[in-house]
């Protein structure tokens, strides 16, 4: 159980604070032009944390980098790294503010 | 007896006057409303002293807020993402009405004389009309279902005839709106129109379309014609880029001669004859336009782009159609708002949480503002534009 834990935490874990506090912005402000800035939805659905339970890290996380072709999400995966993608992934899954 | 009742009175006289002194008396037609979304709250700013007057809290949800003024100039009605609508004084700084309307908003207008409000929601899809005084409900227009929930309206703008225009993101319809229940509809528009404008004299609605390139065209004058499409394939060999933030088509530019339209995924600024509806040119800029906004003496268009590359404003000089300068603006441009008679423009500079007052002589900052996480900034004389 311990291992699992701080696999889970790793990703974060090398992620500078203030890399995160950016990642945390972009989040609210960014993704919240089109999903809300309290992840209600808007042209985008929205990203409540019980409206992600459903999605695994990795598939939000693909989501992010890789867009859905056919809607207006982009793929992001020119302006974030994979590590910052399952970031963001993580925050969805774990954390309303 | 009669002596205390007289001091009384005058007593009652002294402070009510008192009262008035407090507040003096003012007008509102230099005033601006700046949004401060991350906490749901409004900033009143006068534009002749270019300071803040009063910050009022308690919006909900201001994502996308929009604001439009009533023809007094003395309230401004606040569409915030939540589905709230909210009617302030200006001259009290309170809020003097506040509803929850739908679920999820974006945006409204307000009608040719006034009266009406309509405000466009995602959910459930539709538009609703208030009245403007008491913010009552007059109708509740649902928009066209897909797939068991009603489209999204997006683009919602006043029209002449007291008529209100939309269009309908999932469906790809405009409906056209007279008199609260006249409705006219426009299929099959084309895939997703994403915002729309209508031009100054109320004359041509466009809808910019996300799913196909090209806008779409309603000329109000001739609606028999019904809708056009226009410049359908300018960019067809060039690929497009991901859009990372929508680009706005209210607050859109338009001069003698030209529109400068932004080009949803390409890194630069159509410029379209007015006469013809066809490109003239396509102006290379440093991002993806997010509004493109024009100097009331129409002599410069003022561009901001989407992140990456919100860090800059470029100018575009009106004569010679090129870029002329590059600002360094800082992190997070979000949007642009130029004075009645364009002597300054109000830019909103999110992430370094200041709102920054451009001389439009030297084009240098003259001015900065605190203000948090600033976003939309509206002025007052939008309540004597059509189409704002």
């Amino acid at each position: 159980m311990a291992i699992l834990f701080s696999i889970s935490l790793q990703p974060q874990a090398q992620l500078t604070e203030s890399k995160q506090q950016q990642l945390d912005n972009l989040l609210k402000h960014d993704c919240g032009s089109c999903h809300g800035i309290n992840r209600n939805g808007g042209l985008g659905p929205s990203l409540l944390v019980s409206d992600m339970e459903k999605y695994s890290l990795e598939s939000l996380a693909a989501v992010i980098l890789n867009g859905l072709p056919g809607t207006a999400m982009p793929p992001w995966s020119d302006l974030i790294s994979a590590e910052e993608a399952r970031y963001l992934a993580n925050r969805l899954k774990s954390t309303q503010d | 007896m009669t002596r205390v009742i007289t001091v009384i009175g005058m007593l009652i006289i002294t402070l009510s006057s008192c009262a008035v002194y407090k507040q003096p008396l003012r007008g509102t037609g230099d005033l601006a409303v700046i949004i401060e979304r991350e906490q749901a709250s409004i900033l009143i700013a006068d534009t002749s002293r270019q300071s803040i007057i009063k910050r009022i809290n308690g919006f909900g949800d201001l994502s996308h807020a929009s604001v439009v003024f009533s023809r007094d100039q003395r309230y401004a009605y606040i569409f915030g993402r939540d589905g709230g609508l909210s009617k302030v004084d200006l001259l009290t700084q309170r809020i003097d009405k506040r509803i929850i309307q739908a679920g999820n908003s974006i945006g409204g207008a307000i009608s040719q004389d006034g009266k009406t409000i309509a405000v466009s929601n995602y959910d459930p899809g539709g538009v609703k009309l208030f009245d403007a005084q008491k913010l009552e409900i007059i109708a509740d227009i649902a928009a066209t279902p897909i797939a068991g929930k009603n489209s999204k309206v997006v683009g919602l703008v006043d029209a002449p005839g007291n008529g209100f225009v939309f269009s309908l993101w999932d469906s790809g319809e405009i409906w056209h709106l007279i008199d609260h229940d006249q409705l006219t509809k426009y299929s099959h528009v084309g895939i997703n129109p994403y915002d729309g404008l209508i031009t100054a004299n109320g004359r041509y609605y466009l809808a910019g379309l996300f799913g196909e390139d090209g806008l779409v065209k309603l000329d109000l004058w001739h609606p028999e014609q019904g809708v056009s499409h226009i410049l359908p394939d300018y960019a067809k060999d060039d690929p497009k880029m991901p859009v990372y933030k929508m680009p706005h088509l209210e607050g859109w530019a338009s001069t003698e001669n030209y529109f400068y339209l932004p080009g949803i995924g390409h890194h630069e600024v159509l410029l379209v004859n007015k006469q013809d509806f066809l490109v003239s040119r396509r102006i290379k800029t440093y991002g993806q336009p997010v509004f493109v906004m024009a100097s009331p003496t129409e002599r410069e268009i003022w561009v901001n782009f989407a992140p990456p590359n919100n860090d800059k404003i470029q100018i575009i000089d009106a004569n010679t159609h090129q870029i002329s300068k590059t600002l360094d603006a800082g992190k997070g441009v979000l949007h642009m708002e130029f004075t009645p008679r364009g002597e300054a423009v109000w830019v909103s500079i999110r992430d370094e949480n200041r709102v920054d007052i451009y001389d439009t002589q030297c084009n240098c900052v003259i001015k900065s503002l605190p203000a948090h996480k600033p976003s939309g900034i509206f002025m007052t004389y939008r309540a004597h534009r059509i189409g704002l």
